[in-house]
């Protein structure tokens, strides 16, 4: 049996899944980072499956913009927590609640 | 005139303006220049803020008599220089000036005594630490009240004489420290405004029965329709005299003037005594046509129906000068007893526009603005010299002591008494009884005849009491005679107090207002005993009778007899007979409450429900809003990921 479009959807489905529930339930920022990354590989999975199925690149364009902008992302989403480390002793959400109310 | 007359005129005008009613605008500025420029900063300095208002008025006065050649005198006629001010729908307002005999002659009294005035003030408030600003205030009033008389539409007037009541209100108040100067400020302004707003109803009445509200506009309008105000014809008439009541202080609107004799005397001889309550009377004659057109009355007041706006006019006018010479007879204060008969001339005036003589009460307007400003001025000398006594029966004596100031007097009280054929006042007075008689008032004219009996009474019972006889105070005998910046506005004052009359005044108004007039036969300075006859012989009977009667009660005494003859009726004249107290008892309570339910409303519905309602919700919704910021950042992605669930959700369905 060839894998079709609908089982490359499924797995990128539940890779989001996973990237979703780790943002949610992880403590940890660094955590949360990498399951923000297994979100757009998600993405990034689905769009190739696409551009396969579809007999067209607009899809794998599209992933390589996605995963410059990663990149950049993690750049400066790196910076960011180390700063923060560095201001507060700690890189877990239940410390960052100064917005509160 | 003839066309010959007109060119000659326009030859013989300055060369600067091509056009000589230009120079109207220079007038109007010079003293506004002055003011604003006292007022922004030269008022440090009072040598030079005296200089630049005396100097403005002066050069305003001087263009003036450069005016008055060409439009007084030439026949000249002006072409209405005008500019739009207002387009609004259907209110078009143009600005411009008014340049004809009234406004000439008006403008030659207001910038005239203005000068005189300003000049004696230097000498009067010396050493005053409000100098700066008593010039800059008093040239925001001259620029105000020139402004009046130069309005050619209702519009224009109407904010000068806001701008008037303004000005006015800074110079009684020009001593606030004073509890009764501040509250006799406040007094004015307020009573005022009340006239002022019947004055802006009739505007709003004439201009939306004729669409225009330039005089010019108003009168041919009227002109083609006399039945254009319909039923409103008297009510509008009455409410553009509701202004003239309050400026020109009439019944019942009269009890701020002698309160607004706490401002400096200069002031209330230029404000109170020429130019601010004449400003009523001027407008009445400006805006005459309105009154002219067929009364009529809206159905509620069909019984009034007969009785035209003028003889309410008239009716009000007497009695207010009746009222205030019997309160004048009982005065101590000798600014108050001025103020009283200033009172009174304001009626007499008043009454002679509505007996249908608007040039009478003109000539007694330009009259009195002369002697009554003399008087006033030659009471702030005596007060000067007295060192601020007021009360005449701490006088006595001054004759000798203030030779200049006594003459001076002396000659004001002919004037305002009425002594025939030597000064200006006989013939005014007599004009106004004149057009009593001629306009079918004869009960008016009774009433005329005894303001003019009361008139020399108590002008001559203020100079024998305060001049003759001992010095009955220190102050009073060892007064000297004012500087000479004092005595000689006041000499300047006491020759038209005589002298113009002998001009033809009368004439040269009348003509202005009857274009078909031509001056009686047997004219001349006993032009009165020979055309009316009756008039004259009653007005020097009741000056013979009103002088006799004062110098057998008042010759002698030391103490006035009156009070024991005439018991409380004497003390009802002295307290005004209780106008004040009346409107304490009625109105100020009334006001009380009106203001107090205001103010319950404003507090609880308006600030309470409203405001504070609305303020109130959109802070509990905030409140219960921001319990949703947890600050947990998962909290969050939590939320808005299911949000975006639900929307998938949704849209596939």
């Amino acid at each position: 049996m060839t894998p079709g479009l609908h089982h490359y959807l499924i797995v990128s489905a539940l890779l989001f899944s996973l990237g979703v529930f780790g943002v949610v339930s992880r403590r940890s920022l660094l955590v949360i980072y990498m399951s923000l990354e297994l979100m757009l590989n998600a993405a990034n999975l689905a769009l190739v499956a696409f551009s396969q199925f579809n007999n067209n690149l607009d899809g794998q364009v599209m992933v390589f913009f996605i995963i410059t902008v990663a990149a950049a992302e993690v750049a400066v989403g790196l910076a960011l927590i180390v700063a923060l480390y560095r201001k507060r002793r700690s890189a877990h959400v239940e410390d960052l609640t100064s917005l509160k109310y | 005139m003839d066309a010959h007359a007109a060119q000659h005129a326009l030859a013989a005008t300055p060369a600067f303006s091509s056009r000589p009613e230009d120079l109207a605008w220079f007038i109007l500025l010079l003293p506004l220049i002055a003011s604003a420029s006292i007022a922004a900063g030269v008022r440090r300095s009072t040598f030079l803020s005296a200089t630049l208002s005396i100097g403005a008025v002066v050069a305003a006065f001087v263009l003036s008599i450069a005016l008055f050649l060409p439009f007084g005198l030439g026949g000249y006629v002006a072409v209405p220089s005008t500019f739009s001010w207002i387009h609004a729908g259907d209110l078009n307002v143009d600005l411009g000036v008014a340049v004809d005999r009234l406004s000439v002659l008006m403008l030659l009294i207001v910038t005239g005594v203005s000068s005189l005035v300003q000049i004696y003030s230097t000498a009067y408030l010396k050493g005053d630490s409000g100098y700066g600003r008593y010039f800059g205030s008093i040239s925001l009033f001259t620029f105000a009240m020139l402004g009046i008389v130069l309005a050619d539409n209702l519009v224009m007037m109407f904010v000068f004489w806001e701008l008037v009541g303004v000005s006015s209100y800074l110079l009684i108040g020009f001593w606030f420290e004073k509890p009764s100067a501040a509250d006799a400020a406040k007094k004015a302004f307020l009573t005022n405004r009340l006239g002022d707003f019947g004055f802006l109803l009739g505007i709003l009445m004439v201009w939306s029965a004729t669409g225009s509200v330039q005089f010019a506009g108003i009168a041919n309008a009227l002109a083609l329709h006399p039945a254009a105000l319909g039923s409103l014809a008297s009510i509008a008439g009455l409410l553009i005299f509701c202004g003239a009541m309050g400026k020109s202080a009439q019944f019942p609107l009269h009890v701020w003037l002698p309160d607004a004799m706490e401002g400096p005397t200069p002031v209330s001889a230029l404000i109170h005594a020429a130019t601010m309550v004449a400003a009523g009377v001027y407008m009445l004659c400006r805006a005459y046509v309105i009154f002219q057109i067929p009364g009529a009355w809206p159905a509620p007041l069909g019984f009034l129906s007969g009785i035209s706006a003028l003889d309410i006019i008239a009716a009000i006018g007497g009695f207010t000068a009746l009222l205030a010479a019997l309160m004048a007879v009982q005065q101590d204060d000798i600014k108050r007893i001025l103020a009283y008969s200033t009172l009174s001339q304001l009626g007499y005036m008043v009454m002679a526009v509505g007996c249908g003589g608007p040039a009478a009460a003109m000539y007694h307007l330009t009259t009195h603005a002369g002697f009554k400003a003399l008087l006033f001025l030659g009471a702030g000398a005596v007060i000067h010299a007295c060192h601020h006594e007021q009360n005449i029966w701490r006088m006595g004596g001054l004759w000798r002591r203030l030779p200049v100031t006594f003459r001076t007097f002396a000659i004001g009280t002919a004037a305002l008494a009425g002594l025939p054929i030597l000064t200006s006042g006989f013939y005014s007075k007599d004009a106004i009884l004149v057009s009593a008689l001629d306009g079918g008032h004869p009960v008016l004219f009774g009433l005329g005849v005894l303001v003019a009996a009361f008139t020399p009474f108590y002008m001559l019972r203020l100079v024998i009491v305060a001049f003759f006889g001992p010095a009955r105070s220190d102050a009073a005998s060892h007064a000297h005679e004012a500087p000479a910046a004092m005595t000689w506005p006041l000499i300047a004052l006491a020759v038209p107090s005589v002298a113009v009359a002998w001009l033809g005044l009368g004439d040269f108004l009348s003509a202005h207002f009857d274009p078909h007039f031509h001056a009686h036969e047997g004219g001349g300075i006993f032009g009165p005993f020979n055309h009316a006859p009756l008039a004259a012989m009653f007005g020097t009977g009741a000056l013979l009778f009103g002088a006799t009667a004062a110098f057998g009660v008042y010759w002698g005494v030391a103490k006035d007899p009156l009070p024991a003859q005439l018991g409380c009726l004497s003390r009802a004249m002295r307290d005004r007979f209780y106008f004040d107290e009346l409107y304490e008892a009625v109105f100020v309570p009334l006001h009380d409450m009106i203001g107090r339910l205001c103010g319950a409303i404003d507090r609880w519905v308006f600030s309470g429900l409203i405001i504070r309602g609305v303020h109130g919700s959109v802070e509990l919704f905030g409140r219960g809003l921001r319990l949703v910021q947890t600050g947990n950042l998962q909290t969050y992605t939590f939320l808005f990921a299911a949000g975006v669930a639900v929307v998938v959700l949704l849209a596939t369905i």
